[in-house]
């Protein structure tokens, strides 16, 4: 930590995405032997940060980036990944770049193998010398020794358990003489508790020995215990930048999730009038001792019991939650931590298992057909996927799923011969066209000629003619303007009061999921880390997302000290 | 453990389904053992060059390679000459190789190009490929020889003066490569001496007294497949190598971790074609006649059936794979005729199986690496999970 030149200067950084603006005004240093800790909610530009200082084709492509970055005080400028390495940058990815046949030894050295000197490789090139396997192992031995682990080289990697993994990937970049600065994304993710300790201390070792180390990880505890200084991102805003011992986890949290004060007054007399029981039956086993029993007489619409789904990307490791008849329910998340996962397993698109209980009646997983059979609707966050037929008419498109799985819109003897009843699909489009205020030119335009808004307006049209006990919707608001935003939302919302629908909400925006729901869950790595009404304020909800599961609810002194 | 037996039995049902056949056929067809080991080493050595060159392209994770009749095609376009130019023996081989190499080179540089742009589906790809470029080479060898391209020799030319005859005569260089070092292993007289066999004199390598004729080795032809087998030994251990295992694994981490994947792949199967070249060369003179629009037709399916009955996968291949591939397939291709025969009184039979089972064997291994790939898939999910959750 001299004060002189710094490793690394940052000055103005900023990057637009084809007039979209991701990121804007980020500055700072980084000093040798430094942990910097970066901390932001998805989209908060950590990864379009991490691309400009890998020098990621995406941005170079796209126009560069705003700004300037030193190195030992000299202005560089990357095109390409190679040139970063160069300069001794090195990123551990937060999906394993290992190759699971190779050993540890060979997946370290990838590339940089150490070569016997061969007569042929003046003739051809390099490549065609052999392996010098001992002075591999050698090398790559000594690379797992600074970590402070102890993992054998001739192990192959399928065969380790994942957090050898990590190790072999960090071990990768510390072998690379040069590296002097290490970005590491989320490496705790996928780490057990006692794994996640020992990449710590050797991470710490390492920085001792000058290395810089950013370390991005949504797990606060990890992130204060193991890092100098802290910078919170926030909408592409660097929201602070001060050492870790100033910042209480709590502090934290809250310049994640932000926003403290903006419209929090917007549904909560929905919330009141709906009898919701808040947190009674909440969580995943743990706590939450039930606050208040006087409306004892609800009965739970949807009951889940140890899920788990594998939905890649989307993992739900074992999620346990009830869904109250009437009642909205919100999911929320960070990406990549299961919440997704949740109404996709529910619906049988990835296979699952657990139990879901549907109005006290088991209903049969990873069966599409049989949730829907049950009088349950999806709205797919894959919306041109999934949830669409893009070439096909709106009427289409908004009659499918009940033609298909409830005979409806067709004429004719079922079994023998049924034809599609054209007149009725138009007419209910039509009556959906309208209620919703879908812009298009008629039940007959085809869906792929929408805008984003209006495709979900469809999407949600297509659920509502199935006419559900309960809906679940993936993502209503993902890729689409904020006008739509609020219609799309507003549209959901009546729907809930028009038929007492049962609605569970899955959203990256936690902002949305508290100005429509009653109660929103909080998964973190496939569990629920707690379920909160939505009148909390949002630093619980970020508390929740950072992994600080064990003290939620109002008890706010606990926080304070939970380091 | 159950799922690790029914591993096992996946993994190896093709080359034990062929064991059982020919150790039924085998007594069915009355065969002596020096007429049957006769045979199976004219085969080892006629076919395991073709097939050792398949061997490469699984390595850097493309598939069999149907491609490889690209370059059986460069090899008989490189035979076509010497024959005009009259170039016997050896040197008429080393000259056709010559002339091979560059058109091979060529066509897998070309074909490494397209698979390039279809990653994934390399294997339907370079089979239709081979579709493709058959068409050039015919219009190459049926229009422009005699007429552009010189050849003068009118053994070769059609009778209307321009492209090449259906059936041309490899005399000048049957069996020259087989032949060269004459072994043979009798039964009759002792080790170590010269036996006159068909006017000339041939070295007595081994004598089995239990044998009850002589067994002719084709030992040149096996030392030049002994020196490719070092030759893919060696390759495996070279960084080439090593990057070719990991761009067969993952061409996202090979690519990551800057490992020219395109270039790498191309030179593998520019590797591959050069060597189907010479294999059918190799083939072609222990053959002796040159089937010019067909020859090289079914060199790459009946060596990918060889291949993969020798207990190969789509993504895994070994040198031993290869000659456990080529015995079991030949062996059974030489006693089914007769036992069929024997047994039902038709001899097509044997034909018959031959063609069946090639396909079949083919299909079946492709059906099985998508099932496997799949329980692959299911299983890497399964594990991001943890072990968490039951089954």
């Amino acid at each position: 930590m001299s004060e002189n030149t710094p490793l690394i200067r940052l000055d103005h950084i900023g990057k637009e995405f084809y007039g979209n603006r991701v990121l804007s005004d980020i500055s700072f240093d980084i000093n040798a032997g430094e942990i910097i800790g970066l901390v932001g909610e998805n989209g908060a530009g950590k990864s379009t940060l991490l691309n400009i200082l890998f020098g990621m084709p995406v941005i170079s492509s796209t126009g560069g980036h705003e700004g300037s970055i030193y190195i030992d005080g000299k202005y560089v400028n990357f095109t390409s990944p190679n040139q970063a390495l160069a300069y001794g940058i090195g990123m551990v990815h937060q999906e394993f770049s290992l190759i699971p046949g190779f050993t540890a030894t060979e997946n370290i050295l990838l590339n940089r193998e150490v070569l016997n000197g061969s007569s042929m490789s003046y003739v051809f090139s390099d490549r065609v010398s052999t392996l010098n396997r001992e002075a591999m192992n050698e090398r790559a031995s000594a690379a797992i020794h600074t970590l402070g682990v102890n993992i054998n080289p001739d192990m192959a990697v399928s065969e380790m358990p994942v957090g050898y993994k990590q190790f072999i990937e960090i071990a990768r970049e510390i072998d690379r003489k040069n590296t002097r600065l290490l970005f590491l994304d989320e490496p705790t993710a996928v780490l057990a508790e006692s794994e996640a300790e020992i990449l710590i201390a050797a991470l710490k070792k390492l920085a001792r020995s000058g290395i810089a180390i950013v370390f991005i990880s949504h797990r606060l505890s990890e992130v204060k215990e193991l890092c100098h200084r802290i910078l919170v991102l926030r909408d592409g805003r660097l929201i602070t930048d001060r050492n870790a011992e100033e910042l209480t986890m709590r502090q934290i949290a809250s310049f994640m999730v932000g926003r403290e004060s903006e419209r929090r007054e917007v549904p909560q007399e929905a919330v009141q009038q709906e009898e919701a029981p808040d947190e009674t039956q909440t969580l995943d086993g743990t706590s939450a001792p039930s606050v208040k029993k006087k409306k004892k007489k609800i009965r739970p619409a949807l009951k889940v019991e140890h899920l788990w789904v594998d939905m890649p990307g989307e993992t739900v490791r074992d999620v346990s939650f009830e869904v109250m008849k009437g009642e909205i329910f919100g999911i929320g998340g960070l990406a990549g931590h299961g919440k997704l996962g949740i109404p996709n397993g529910i619906m049988g698109l990835y296979p699952s298992g657990g139990k879901v209980r549907l109005f006290g009646k088991t209903l049969t997983l990873n069966k599409p057909r049989a949730a829907l059979g049950r009088k349950m609707a999806f709205v797919s966050e894959d919306r041109r996927g999934v949830g669409l037929l893009l070439d096909e008419p709106l009427d289409w498109n908004i009659t499918f799923t009940a033609m298909q799985t409830q005979g409806r819109f067709l004429l004719g003897i079922p079994y023998i011969f049924q034809i599609r009843n054209e007149y009725a699909m138009r007419k209910e489009a039509q009556k959906y066209i309208d209620r919703l205020s879908i812009k298009c030119t008629g039940p007959q335009q085809h869906a792929g000629e929408l805008s984003g808004g209006n495709q979900q307006k469809v999407c949600l049209a297509k659920a509502f003619v199935l006419r559900p006990d309960i809906l679940l919707i993936c993502e209503p608001t993902r890729g689409i303007d904020i006008g739509a935003k609020t219609l799309v939302l507003d549209t959901i919302r009546e729907y809930n009061k028009e038929h007492g629908t049962t609605i569970i909400i899955t959203s990256s925006e936690l902002e949305e999921l508290r100005s429509v729901c009653n109660r929103v869950a909080i998964v973190d790595s496939g569990r629920i880390a707690g379920i909160l009404p939505a009148s909390s304020p949002a630093e619980d909800f970020g508390m929740l997302m950072t992994g600080q599961a064990a003290n939620n609810n109002e008890d706010e002194e606990e926080v304070k000290e939970s380091a | 453990m159950i799922r690790k037996l029914f591993d096992i039995i996946a993994n190896n049902a093709v080359p034990a389904v062929f064991i059982l056949i020919s150790a039924f056929a085998i007594p069915l067809s009355g065969y002596s053992a020096s007429y049957l080991i006769q045979e199976l080493l004219t085969r080892i050595g006629r076919n395991s060059f073709l097939i050792l060159s398949l061997l490469i392209p699984i390595m850097a994770g493309m598939g069999l390679n149907f491609g490889m009749v690209l370059g059986a095609m460069a090899g008989q376009i490189g035979l076509l000459f010497i024959c005009d130019w009259g170039i016997v023996g050896i040197p008429g081989m080393v000259l056709a190789c010559l002339i091979g190499t560059p058109i091979a080179v060529v066509l897998g540089i070309f074909c490494g190009h397209v698979l390039n742009r279809a990653k994934g589906r390399e294997m339907v790809t370079s089979y239709i490929l081979g579709f493709f470029i058959n068409g050039v080479y015919q219009m190459v060898v049926l229009y422009l020889m005699g007429w552009i391209i010189p050849i003068t020799n009118p053994a070769l030319l059609l009778s209307r003066g321009y492209g090449v005859r259906n059936a041309v005569s490899l005399l000048s260089i049957r069996g020259i490569l087989d032949n060269l070092i004459p072994t043979v292993i009798t039964g009759t007289q002792g080790a170590g001496q010269f036996l006159n066999v068909q006017g000339g004199n041939a070295f007595i390598l081994l004598q089995m007294p239990f044998l009850d004729g002589t067994i002719r080795i084709p030992l040149a032809t096996l030392i030049v497949i002994g020196l490719f087998c070092v030759f893919i030994v060696w390759f495996r251990r070279t960084k080439l190598g090593q990057d070719m295992r990991a761009i067969g694994q993952s061409q996202a981490v090979a690519d990551s971790a800057g490992i020219p994947v395109n270039r790498t792949r191309i030179i593998a199967i520019v590797i591959s074609t050069v060597l189907a070249c010479y294999g059918q060369i190799i083939y072609l003179q222990n053959m002796g006649t040159l089937n010019t629009y067909n020859s090289h037709d079914q060199a790459g399916m009946f060596s990918i059936a060889a291949l993969l009955i020798g207990g190969a996968s789509v993504s895994r291949a070994s040198i031993a794979n290869v000659f456990a591939g080529v015995i079991l397939f030949h062996l059974m291709f030489i006693v089914a005729p007769v036992a069929g025969k024997n047994l039902i009184g038709d001899a097509q039979i044997g034909e018959y199986f031959r063609v069946f089972v090639s396909y079949g064997v083919i299909a079946i291994a492709l059906v099985l690496h998508a099932w496997r790939r799949n329980r692959e898939r299911e299983a890497a999910r399964r594990s991001l999970r943890g072990n968490r959750g039951g089954e």
